[in-house]
């Protein structure tokens, strides 16, 4: 729906890209999160080598009324670096796997962040003063000797430039046998919970040295294992209620009153599988990647290897929507599974919440976004039911110059705009794609490079 | 099973396409992918979801030496050449040592991200 008119349709534009040009990416220069706070202020990534980058929304110009602002590195730190567990054998990767965003309280911001084992709580604080005039030391720091010192002062603060500091205030470890693949903030803003391939723990952003099982799928014996845990979340208002994915895409929904063990779940999520389509793939291909909650609370979105699917939490036993994000991969199962990209993990997620026009079109819940391969990331309008592809690439780098959609032919002969199934570049993935919660600015991660479209405002 | 991605083209038999695009009238894609796969690994087990590959997946990580193994293995062979790395580090059976080599090199000392440059 891109360019092609009508009050509704969100025209996007190229606005900023961030990363290394060079074709030759490092290892850890791979971006695995991507993550905006919940005002929109700030954006954060994480990268394979443990990094963590964050960047600032500029304040809008008043003159400049054109776009809305830009995002600028705010601040940078390592938040986890690669371990050996000598006990186990086990090499510890120090990918970010997940960054999730405290609800602000003062002036400092607090994130989580996570790799297969640890937990952070990281405090980013600014500090824009500096105290001046001390009696017993020079301004470099030198003491003075104090003989010297005839009169008394009161030391002052005194402006500096802005220093913007990360610290670890929390580290919570030791509590995952497994790799972790979610963090989730309860709605209380007092727990979160923490999901593995087998076990999910909650805890309180208090304590460190304590958490609680809630959930543990692990078959007493190894050889009867079917299924893992593949993403976690809390509902976004209902305090004691999630929900976990699976390898075998269902959704679980859980709701911690009803014990302390939530082994049992309260609803299961599964859409019937047709026996005929059954193939040595449909597992595979059913594999969940990732659950959304809407801000409501009241759908869920999931993403498997082929679809979004959109589930009403009062119904069970199918999705409400289903949408195709690359339906001509289908026919090329084989070769995918032969280079495992059968298995790579796309993210979705929802849109903010227009500010501009929010009695009209755009309001949350009306649109979801999911990456692909070739650099193509897709929306899903879910009341006009129309989609659109685009392409994250630096070739479109004017700002304000919308962005041309794309289209994959699939078989039969080709246009002359369109891209082949078979000229798709399988390595270039985008996995992690993230919708500012009240503007329409998306934050598009490539392999190492970070997109930030806007929409065009007239 | 991982092959080398390359280009990122899929590399396609455009024999085998035309045979299937045929089939696909009455066979649905995704079975005459897996009769691909099949006809490429006839050794492929049933279940693709099944234990042994989830337990592969949740041992993502795991590293073998043990220097009491490598210094028998290194004395037994005291004329020949030193065990050395099989096609699958992290494969431990029969005579296979893990050696040094197959240990993780220590990281080099990481620079600022390049999004923050």
């Amino acid at each position: 729906f891109s360019g092609a008119g009508g009050g509704n349709d969100i025209q996007w534009c190229f606005s900023q890209v961030k990363g290394a040009v060079d074709d030759d990416v490092a290892e850890a220069d791979i971006i695995s999160t991507v993550e905006f706070n919940h005002s929109g202020e700030l954006l954060a990534t994480g990268d394979k080598g443990g990094r963590v980058v964050i960047f600032q929304q500029e304040q809008e110009n008043k003159t400049q009324s054109h776009s809305r602002g830009e995002y600028n590195v705010y601040s940078t730190f390592q938040s986890h670096e690669p371990e050996f567990d000598y006990l186990k054998s086990l090499e510890i990767e120090e990918k970010i796997n997940k960054i999730r965003w405290l609800p602000q309280k003062n002036a400092a911001q607090f994130l989580l962040s996570t790799n297969d084992k640890t937990i952070k709580l990281w405090k980013i604080s600014e500090r824009d003063k500096r105290p001046e005039g001390y009696n017993l030391k020079e301004e470099d720091g030198r003491y003075r000797d104090p003989t010297t010192v005839t009169t008394l002062r009161v030391p002052v603060f005194r402006p500096m430039d802005l220093m913007v500091e990360a610290s670890p205030r929390r580290i919570f470890a030791n509590a995952h046998t497994y790799h972790i693949n979610s963090i989730s903030i309860n709605s209380d803003y007092e727990t979160y919970l923490s999901a593995d391939d087998l076990r999910i723990n909650l805890w309180h952003l208090e304590i460190t040295d304590r958490s609680f099982n809630i959930v543990d799928i692990k078959p007493a014996n190894m050889e009867e294992l079917t299924e893992v845990i593949t993403a976690a979340e809390f509902h976004p208002n209902s305090c004691s209620t999630f929900v976990y994915s699976s390898s075998k895409g269902t959704i679980r929904l859980c709701d911690m009153r009803a014990s302390a063990l939530c082994d049992r779940h309260s609803k299961l999520f599964e859409e019937p599988e047709d026996p005929s389509n059954r193939s040595f793939f449909s597992e595979i291909i059913s594999s969940i990647s990732d659950v959304k909650f809407s801000h409501s609370g009241r759908y869920m979105m999931t993403r498997d290897y082929l679809s979004v699917k959109i589930w009403d939490l009062n119904m069970e036993n199918r999705p409400v929507e289903t949408y195709q994000v690359h339906e001509y991969l289908r026919s090329k199962l084989c070769s995918l599974y032969e280079n495992d990209c059968i298995f790579d993990k796309f993210e979705c997620c929802w849109n903010g919440l227009d500010r501009q026009v929010e009695f009209f079109s755009v309001l949350h819940g009306s649109i979801v976004m999911t990456g692909s391969y070739n650099n193509f990331f897709r929306m899903f309008d879910r009341n006009s039911k129309r989609d659109v592809t685009l392409e994250a690439s630096r070739e479109n780098n004017k700002p304000r110059t919308v962005l041309k959609p794309r289209k994959v032919c699939a078989s039969g002969k080709r246009k002359k705009d369109e891209i082949s199934v078979d000229s798709l570049d399988f390595n270039k993935k985008i996995l992690h794609t993230a919708w500012h919660p009240k503007e329409n600015i998306i934050a598009v991660a490539t392999t190492n490079n970070l997109y930030i479209f806007q929409d065009k405002m007239n | 099973m991982a092959a080398p991605l390359g280009t990122g083209a899929l590399t396609e038999d455009t024999g085998q396409e035309k045979q299937d695009t045929q089939k696909e009238k009455t066979v649905p894609p995704e079975r005459a992918e897996e009769a691909k796969l099949k006809a490429k690994y006839p050794n492929l087990g049933q279940k693709p979801g099944g234990s042994d590959f989830l337990r592969k997946r949740l041992q993502k990580g795991q590293k073998y030496f043990d220097s009491g193994d490598y210094n028998m293995a290194k004395a037994k062979v005291k004329n020949k050449q030193l065990p050395s790395a099989g096609p699958d580090k992290n494969l431990v059976t029969g005579d296979h040592i893990p050696t040094p080599q197959d240990l993780p090199q220590r990281k080099s000392s990481l620079v600022t991200s390049k999004l923050a440059g």
